[in-house]
């Protein structure tokens, strides 16, 4: 009966001391222990499916209003033209002028000439291949995520609720969770690699640090509600070679060192960045430039080419694009990490939108903003692919090479293969491929015929020596 | 962030750029969703290195003619109520008989208008005549530096001279319309819009 005595405080105490200790030990049972022992218990993908069905009820909710309204709903997935399959500028140009060409003594202009190259550029204003990869690909379905809904008139109060709820659950319960074992990860992995780092014995060095950042890893793979499937894993990256990969995010580091152990390739950072990179490097050989010598392009592959050649070095982790993409498309692969004599595994990850977006857009928001954003996202799901490893072939130059690894990963992952360079995202087209156009009308102006017209496709002539992740996405997260 | 082009713009702008321009509501709301991911500014217009930032305009040789066509007279940005009357000019003259509102004078996507947009490419200095002069500048642009001053000058002087029927030298829109009257103006200068 003393017990009524108790004041309603110390009631709430305990109550809060037992609520903590109930969720830390689900916490660590649940979480830690698989993440250290690299096992599942399959909670992911059950609240994954669960998800996917709240999405299709959430979308034919709104489908419902609207037709209730008699409108219709706004789908972006849809062009906004109709866009012929791309031909040469020759065949273009003769078939408006209606003519075969021939070789001709006088150069034959028409003033309706102006037409082909007016009706080319008003197409690129509507609908070109290179802005639209450089921000969030769009949905068809709405995830119940505000960041990516366009139809907000047609959201019913049912509806809303429900968008309430998640968010609740979003900020209220996932982000905090996240958040923890964001930085229990990140803790241990500079902690546990500075001591192993203090190890005499190399042999003994290498092998826990293996297992430390596996661990890292997993449970940073856990703060982020990773959901990844991995594909033909007897392709993983051997020692002694390079893996690239499309990029998306800083993340694609975390979700392909979840499953093995890469040496990563950037800049020196200062700051926590910096930290970690100096804590990484104590127990296993990551390769870490200084912003004067990413610019020196011997410098950097003959350090590429060293550590390849050392077989005991784990394979070298590569994002030949050089920056973020937004997983639509694979852009140009820089040349300078195809030119090192090595087997190059390469690895396509392709992210699932509907569970939040992956991409990200360093320009519009900064690298904290949108960890903050992929912890209060419902899930990242992403599947990698590894693709059987290529070696470059007798008569191929680097960027023929680069260009036909790049098909691999496109093909593999679903992605559109493009020619254009990533930088674009930032700098300037360089004008060598106006001229090359101008090159190409003069020759229809003059009758000449081009065998070896190529129509529009670009030559590609890379400056950038290094594809590894610049200041734009300063990765190491772990 | 959040919500985008079907709240942004209201209900009766929709209307009125219908009527003006012959644009579906739906057609009108995925050219305002591109209009504002073009927008870096984020300030409702559009500058001209909005549009030099799209590499597949910037290097058609000539894509800052093209880009011209959208700014009024002597200004710098151009709102989205421009930028959708510029481009009705490609609408499909098909078009034009499924939508409901016969009552406008001459369509912006009409034949004449198609080759108004034409002229004005050609015509630098909005003077209403192509003069020698405008025609070389523009011929430079189109073949870059592989044709020589001279051969280029001849065909600028072929080219006058087919067109030039009053003799003042110089092609004005008439006689344009003229030299092109054998040419598919609809089917070449028009764009396949998806509803």
């Amino acid at each position: 009966m003393a017990w009524f005595t108790i004041p309603v405080e110390n009631l709430m105490c305990r109550c809060l001391c037992i609520f903590i200790t109930v969720w830390l030990t689900l916490l660590i049972v649940f979480i830690m222990v698989p993440a250290v022992l690299g096992i599942s218990f399959g909670i992911r993908r059950l609240y994954m499916r669960t998800l996917l069905k709240i999405f299709e009820w959430a979308t034919s909710q709104m489908e419902m209003g609207a037709k209730e309204k008699n409108q219709q709903l706004y789908n972006p997935c849809n062009g906004i033209i109709a866009k012929k399959p791309p031909t040469s500028l020759q065949q273009d140009l003769q078939e408006l002028r209606g003519s075969a060409s021939c070789p001709r003594s006088e150069p034959q202009f028409e003033m309706a000439d102006i037409f082909f190259f007016c009706r080319r550029g008003v197409e690129s204003i509507l609908d070109d291949e290179v802005t639209k990869r450089f921000s969030s690909q769009e949905l068809d379905s709405w995830n119940l995520l505000t960041r990516s809904n366009y139809n907000v008139r047609h959201i019913s109060l049912r509806l809303t609720v429900i968008w309430g709820l998640g968010v609740l659950v979003r900020y209220g319960v996932l982000l905090p969770l996240r958040v923890t074992l964001a930085v229990t990860g990140i803790g241990l992995l500079v902690v546990l690699t500075t001591l192993v780092g203090f190890l005499p014995n190399r042999e003994l060095r290498f092998s826990l640090s293996e297992k430390i950042h596996l661990m890292c890893h997993r449970i940073c793979v856990r703060a982020l509600t990773a959901i990844i499937t991995y594909h033909n894993r007897e392709n993983k990256p051997k020692n002694g070679g390079i893996c690239v990969s499309n990029h998306t995010t800083p993340i694609d580091v975390i979700i392909l060192a979840n499953d093995g152990c890469y040496s990563m390739v950037g800049q020196v950072h200062g700051g926590l960045m910096g930290m970690i990179q100096r804590a990484m490097v104590k127990s296993s050989p990551h390769i870490w430039f200084e912003r004067s010598e990413v610019k020196d392009r011997h410098l950097v592959a003959k350090r590429l080419s060293d550590h390849v050649a050392d077989k005991t070095k784990q394979p070298i982790l590569i994002f030949p694009e050089g920056t973020c993409i937004n997983n639509t498309s694979v852009m140009m692969f820089k040349k300078g990490s195809f030119e090192i004599a090595c087997t190059v595994y390469p690895v396509a990850i392709k992210y699932d939108p509907r569970f939040g977006d992956a991409f990200w857009n360093s320009s519009k928001f900064g690298m904290v903003y949108y960890l903050l954003r992929m912890m209060s996202s419902w899930a990242v799901v992403c599947s990698v692919w590894y693709l059987p490893p290529m070696n470059r072939e007798e008569g191929e130059d680097a960027v023929q090479f680069a260009n036909r690894v790049k098909a691999a990963i496109a093909a593999q992952g679903g992605l559109v293969d493009l020619i254009w360079d990533g930088g674009l995202k930032r700098a300037k087209v360089k004008d060598a491929f106006k001229e090359e156009q101008q090159n190409l009308y003069s020759k229809v102006l003059l009758g000449e015929q081009d065998e070896g017209d190529l129509g529009d496709e670009q030559h590609l002539e890379d400056e950038n020596p290094e594809e590894d992740e610049r200041n734009q996405d300063p990765t190491k997260e772990q | 962030m959040g919500s985008r082009a079907s709240t942004l713009l209201r209900e009766e702008e929709i209307e009125e750029i219908k009527k003006e321009t012959g644009f579906s509501h739906s057609q009108i709301t995925r050219l305002y969703s591109r209009f504002t991911s073009l927008d870096k500014g984020e300030n409702g217009t559009l500058s001209r290195e909005d549009f030099q930032r799209i590499p597949e305009l910037a290097i058609n040789p000539l894509g800052d003619r093209i880009i011209n066509a959208f700014f009024p007279e002597g200004e710098d940005q151009v709102n989205f109520r421009g930028f959708m009357r510029t481009l009705a000019h490609f609408r499909p003259i098909e078009d034009n008989e499924k939508s409901k509102n016969a009552a406008v004078s001459e369509p912006l996507n009409s034949r004449t208008n198609k080759l108004m947009f034409a002229f004005q490419l050609y015509d630098l200095d909005r003077d209403d005549k192509i003069s020698r002069d405008e025609l070389l500048q523009v011929l430079r642009m189109m073949v870059g530096v592989n044709i020589s001053d001279e051969q280029l000058g001849s065909i600028a002087d072929r080219t006058i001279q087919e067109a030039d029927t009053n003799g003042d030298n110089s092609i004005s829109f008439n006689e344009f319309i003229k030299v092109l009257e054998k040419v598919d103006v609809e089917q070449k200068m028009s764009i396949r819009f998806l509803h």
